[in-house]
């Protein structure tokens, strides 16, 4: 499979790896929004295949931020258990509801919530 | 409390659809509807990701789609990183790394604008699974 044979593979790991992480723990977001275009371009990964890898390596950079953010004293315990539980169940009902509908609506709608969310973030 | 609820519900099920991370929602609700300081919605944000990314793991793999070799590599290679990044974080002030968040959003958005509007955006070109669509295993 073409995805194993690009020259510096685990260079390339490496550089993706640090990218994330660098970028998870300086936002607090998983850091699927770097691994996956850099999966695509750098190692020849189809989309959902990135996306199903990106998502098991942000079980380690998730939870090795979050460690390290917790020696910070930063971690709300509660408040993280009672929004990723919950979040779970959001997940599969979304992905339910994506497999019925086409999102471009959605999508749209959606951008425009998280621009009137960062307007609200910065002057709020 | 059911505010944090709230916000892990509506979180999952728009990362769910969409596609975009639940971290990206999390800071932001973590912040508007349950008044943490930004430095402490990112630091919880990060660990209630933890589950989230859990389960779509398993469900991923399920279906074969998890290269697990590259994964290891990339969550290891990436430990330096993270701290170097929450180090980072916990150096600037809440009011820095909010607007900068606020940035992040943006892009996210712009991001999703895009993806939207290049033909629907979700069938990646080439090397697709042979008779699979994309949204089996979404």
């Amino acid at each position: 499979m073409a995805v194993h044979q690009v020259p510096h593979r685990q260079l390339r790991l490496a550089v993706i790896g640090t990218l994330a992480g660098l970028f998870s723990g300086l936002f607090g977001v998983g850091g699927g929004s770097v691994i996956v275009p850099l999966l695509m371009l750098w190692l020849g990964y189809e989309e959902r295949r990135a996306t199903a890898t990106s998502l098991a390596a942000i079980v380690f950079i998730a939870a090795f931020a979050a460690s390290v953010q917790g020696i910070y004293g930063n971690v709300h315990l509660l408040d993280a258990v009672l929004i990723g539980v919950p979040a779970v169940v959001g997940v599969l009902v979304g992905t339910w509801i994506a497999q019925r509908l086409h999102g471009r609506v959605v999508s749209l709608l959606f951008a425009a919530l998280l621009i009137a969310s960062a307007v609200e973030l910065v002057l709020g | 409390m059911i505010g944090a609820l709230a916000v892990g519900i509506a979180g999952g099920i728009v990362a769910g659809l969409l596609g975009v991370g639940g971290g990206v929602l999390f800071v932001p609700g973590l912040v508007l509807f349950l008044g943490l300081g930004q430095h402490q919605a990112e630091a919880t944000s990060l660990l209630a990701i933890v589950p989230v990314a859990l389960v779509g793991t398993v469900r991923q793999d399920r279906y074969g789609n998890v290269e697990r070799r590259d994964a290891l590599t990339l969550g290891l290679l990436s430990l330096a990183g993270a701290a170097g990044g929450v180090a980072l974080a916990n150096a600037l002030s809440g009011t820095a790394l909010r607007d900068a968040f606020a940035g992040l959003m943006v892009l996210v958005a712009l991001q999703l604008v895009r993806r939207t509007l290049d033909g629907d955006g979700d069938v990646p070109s080439g090397a697709s699974v042979a008779g699979s669509s994309v949204e089996d295993t979404r």
